[in-house]
């Protein structure tokens, strides 16, 4: 039993509702009708086949697939209880509120300490060197990264090994005190004990966020969500406890996925 | 035979022996290609490279002798008082020599003697072409038969002719590198023997130039003064213009096509903005003097302050105009190589377009732009042809980019323009200027290679 389970305070709680998803990519059909509830306070996983549209869909949570030329997304997306496509939000305020980290780390060419204040600076969030400071602090802190890095906080980030790149990324993201992290497959470029470390960090930073992580590990799946969702070819095929997922997948596709007859 | 049909058989020849060296390869290989060591084909360039390297090789070593060769027989046939002249009768008489063998019209020959001395270089030179001909053609089918006679199945033959391209690019490598020697050393010993004549110290810091020699002892007020930090002062005047008018719109004009334009508008207006820099200089010349200058100065006329009509202004903006080209289109592609992952950090963060782009993008590109612009000044302090048309002759040591003011490069066509004699400091000054022109040029080069490729490392 995953020892994280009994801290979980998720209450079956929605905190990000798609409805009826449908994402075009000029004129590919990307993603298919995608109902999701993602619960406060959880791990979502999305997993499935290259191309299967789960990274897609991730993208919509916090519109990053605005930034791609003729993209295209229908249905709703509330974020309690207000639509993230409506045409009034601001796409800014949204992207504090849901942070991202990417499959590959991408550290600004800036100081350790200039990549966390980032955020908090373009948003006002302190007023203060001192405040920064303390955010800063915190969020390596919560990052696991601090007692690697609290004496050369002025060199650059791009210097840091690529695990310790991708949990400043993670420190970064959090420094916002975003409510929702997503994350694209974060360890994909990471090897395996750095690939533990931001996994623990997922785990922990469950208090106090609600995650949604594209994975293609399904044993990574497995460790660190409490609820998982398998994509296949654009659509929604099952989602789930996780553990229910991997021991008794109700879809003849979700279990020949899982036990690596395809993808 | 003349020259060109010599080098046509020549090349003819070797097509021969290529085609030989392939047959003989592929009877030797009896139908199996397996036993060659190599292709056929490199049988045949073998033999062919044997064949026309010595041959060319005796033809270059013919081009350098021939001419010292046979002006020394020439001469050694002529009577003892002309040989008793003077170096340069000596060089008159052995011209006039040439011309007249040349033309092969003896009509104009000044003198009996002289005719008779072209004949005699005619001659000569045409037995020595023959015997070279001869001797080349003899080498080069000696050459592809001994080469024919070793191609055996194991000969290495790939590996031969790959050495022997090898050491063709080395040799094309090599000769930009030596033509820069050559020019560098050129002008260092010309400028080796005007600081002979004229101090250093009083040519790096001297504050007055005015280059005019007394050509007769007697002549006043020309005895010539080499300070040239007015010509640097100037340069520096107009490249600083030409900067601040090419640095603002050049990089606001990359980030905008980089960053915000549209497809369609960034296809329509970059080949624009990339034919400033196809006008040739000269047209830029006449638009500082014919447009840009006149108007300065009228404006300048009805503000009621002068403006001189080579003011340093106009010619600092043209050629700024000039520069922008240049800046936009290294700063595009320097904001285009900015890898999107950081966009998109950045966007994920919440920050808005102008936030990624002034914080992010540009500190991310800023070595590369730095390295552009440095590139753009070496530009502006060698460019030539606009100042020389734009700018003034007179050198004023002043700050007032309304003022007229000269440059390094101005300075060095007028010395050199027409008929000039090279032993003194007015002339050989030029070359100083040159060797300083040249050192700060490649000091900002390496400066921003160096610069570029350091941003370079950082994301590939």
């Amino acid at each position: 039993m995953d020892p994280g389970a009994e801290r979980t305070q998720s209450n079956g709680h929605t905190k990000v509702a798609a409805r009826d998803v449908n994402v075009y990519y000029g004129e590919k059909h990307a993603l298919k009708t995608v109902d999701l509830d993602i619960r406060i306070n959880e791990v979502t996983a999305l997993i499935g086949p290259s191309g299967c549209g789960k990274s897609t869909f991730l993208r919509c949570i916090n519109r990053m697939n605005d930034l791609i030329d003729g993209a295209k997304v229908t249905g709703s997306i509330v974020l309690d209880r207000q639509d993230i496509y409506d045409r009034n939000l601001d796409v800014v305020q949204l992207r504090a509120r849901v942070g991202m980290v990417f499959q590959k780390p991408n550290p600004f060419p800036k100081s350790i300490f200039d990549n966390v204040a980032y955020g908090p600076r373009i948003h006002g969030l302190a007023n203060t060197a001192g405040e920064i400071e303390e955010i800063v602090v915190t969020s390596l802190k919560r990052a696991g990264l601090f007692e690697e890095v609290k004496d050369r906080l002025e060199e650059p980030g791009t210097g840091l090994s690529g695990g310790q790149q991708q949990r400043l990324c993670i420190a970064r993201a959090i420094a916002v005190s975003p409510e929702v992290i997503l994350m694209d497959e974060p360890c994909s470029a990471l090897d395996p004990i750095a690939t533990a470390k931001v996994e623990e960090l997922i785990d922990e930073l469950r208090e106090n966020f609600t995650i949604v992580i594209v994975t293609h590990s399904m044993q990574q799946a497995a460790r660190v969500s409490q609820r998982t969702a398998f994509f296949h070819l654009g659509e929604l095929i099952e989602v789930g406890d996780t553990e229910s997922i991997f021991t008794n997948p109700s879809h003849k596709l979700t279990q020949g996925y899982i036990t690596g007859r395809f993808g | 035979m003349p020259f060109i049909t010599l080098l046509a058989t020549l090349l003819a020849l070797s097509a021969i022996l290529y085609q030989l060296g392939k047959g003989r390869a592929l009877r030797l290989s009896g139908g199996r290609p397996g036993v060659l060591h190599s292709l056929p084909t490199y049988y045949g360039s073998y033999v062919a490279l044997w064949c026309a390297l010595p041959a060319f090789l005796l033809v270059a070593v013919w081009i350098i002798i021939e001419p010292m060769a046979l002006q020394a027989l020439v001469l050694n046939s002529l009577p003892e008082t002309v040989r008793q002249l003077p170096l340069a009768r000596l060089s008159l008489i052995t011209n006039e020599m040439r011309q007249l063998a040349a033309s092969g019209d003896y009509r104009f020959a000044s003198s009996p003697e002289a005719r008779a001395a072209a004949e005699h270089y005619r001659d000569l030179h045409q037995i020595g072409f023959a015997a070279m001909a001869v001797l080349v053609l003899t080498a080069g089918i000696f050459g592809g038969r001994f080469a024919l006679g070793r191609i055996r199945p194991a000969l290495r033959a790939r590996n031969r002719v790959e050495q022997a391209i090898l050491f063709f690019l080395f040799v094309s490598s090599t000769l930009a590198i030596f033509t820069t020697i050559g020019i560098v050393l050129s002008l260092l010993f010309e400028s080796l023997r005007f600081f002979s004549m004229v101090p250093v110290s009083d040519f790096l810091f001297g504050l007055s130039w005015s280059p005019q020699m007394a050509m007769r002892t007697d002549q006043v007020g020309s005895s010539g003064a080499f300070g040239a930090v007015p010509l640097f002062a100037g340069t520096l005047l107009i490249s600083l213009i030409a900067m601040v008018v090419a640095v603002p719109t050049g990089l606001l004009s990359a980030i905008y096509m980089a960053e915000y334009a549209n497809p369609r508008f960034r296809a329509v207006a970059k080949p624009l903005i990339e034919v400033l820099a196809g006008i040739p200089t000269v047209v830029y010349g006449f638009f500082a003097v014919v447009t840009v200058a006149p108007f300065l100065r009228d404006l300048g006329n009805q503000l009621h302050f002068s403006v001189s009509s080579e003011s340093a202004l106009a010619t600092g903006i043209v050629m700024g105009v000039m520069i922008i080209p240049f800046i936009s289109s290294l700063s595009d592609d320097v904001i285009c190589d900015v890898p999107d992952a950081l966009r998109h950090g950045a966007y994920g963060l919440g920050a808005t377009r102008s936030e990624t782009i002034r914080q992010v993008v540009l500190p991310a590109a800023l070595p590369g732009i730095v390295g552009g612009i440095l590139l753009a000044v070496s530009r502006a302090i060698g460019e030539t042809m606009i100042v020389v048309m734009a700018a003034g002759l007179s050198a004023h040591l002043t700050a007032n980019p309304f003022a007229s003011v000269t440059t390094v490069t101005v300075q060095v066509v007028t010395l050199l323009v027409g008929d000039q004699e090279f032993d003194s400091p007015k002339t050989l000054s030029a070359f100083a200027l040159g060797l300083v022109l040249f050192v700060v040029t490649l000091a900002l080069n390496v400066v921003a290679l160096k610069v570029v490729r350091k941003y370079r490392e950082r994301y590939e």
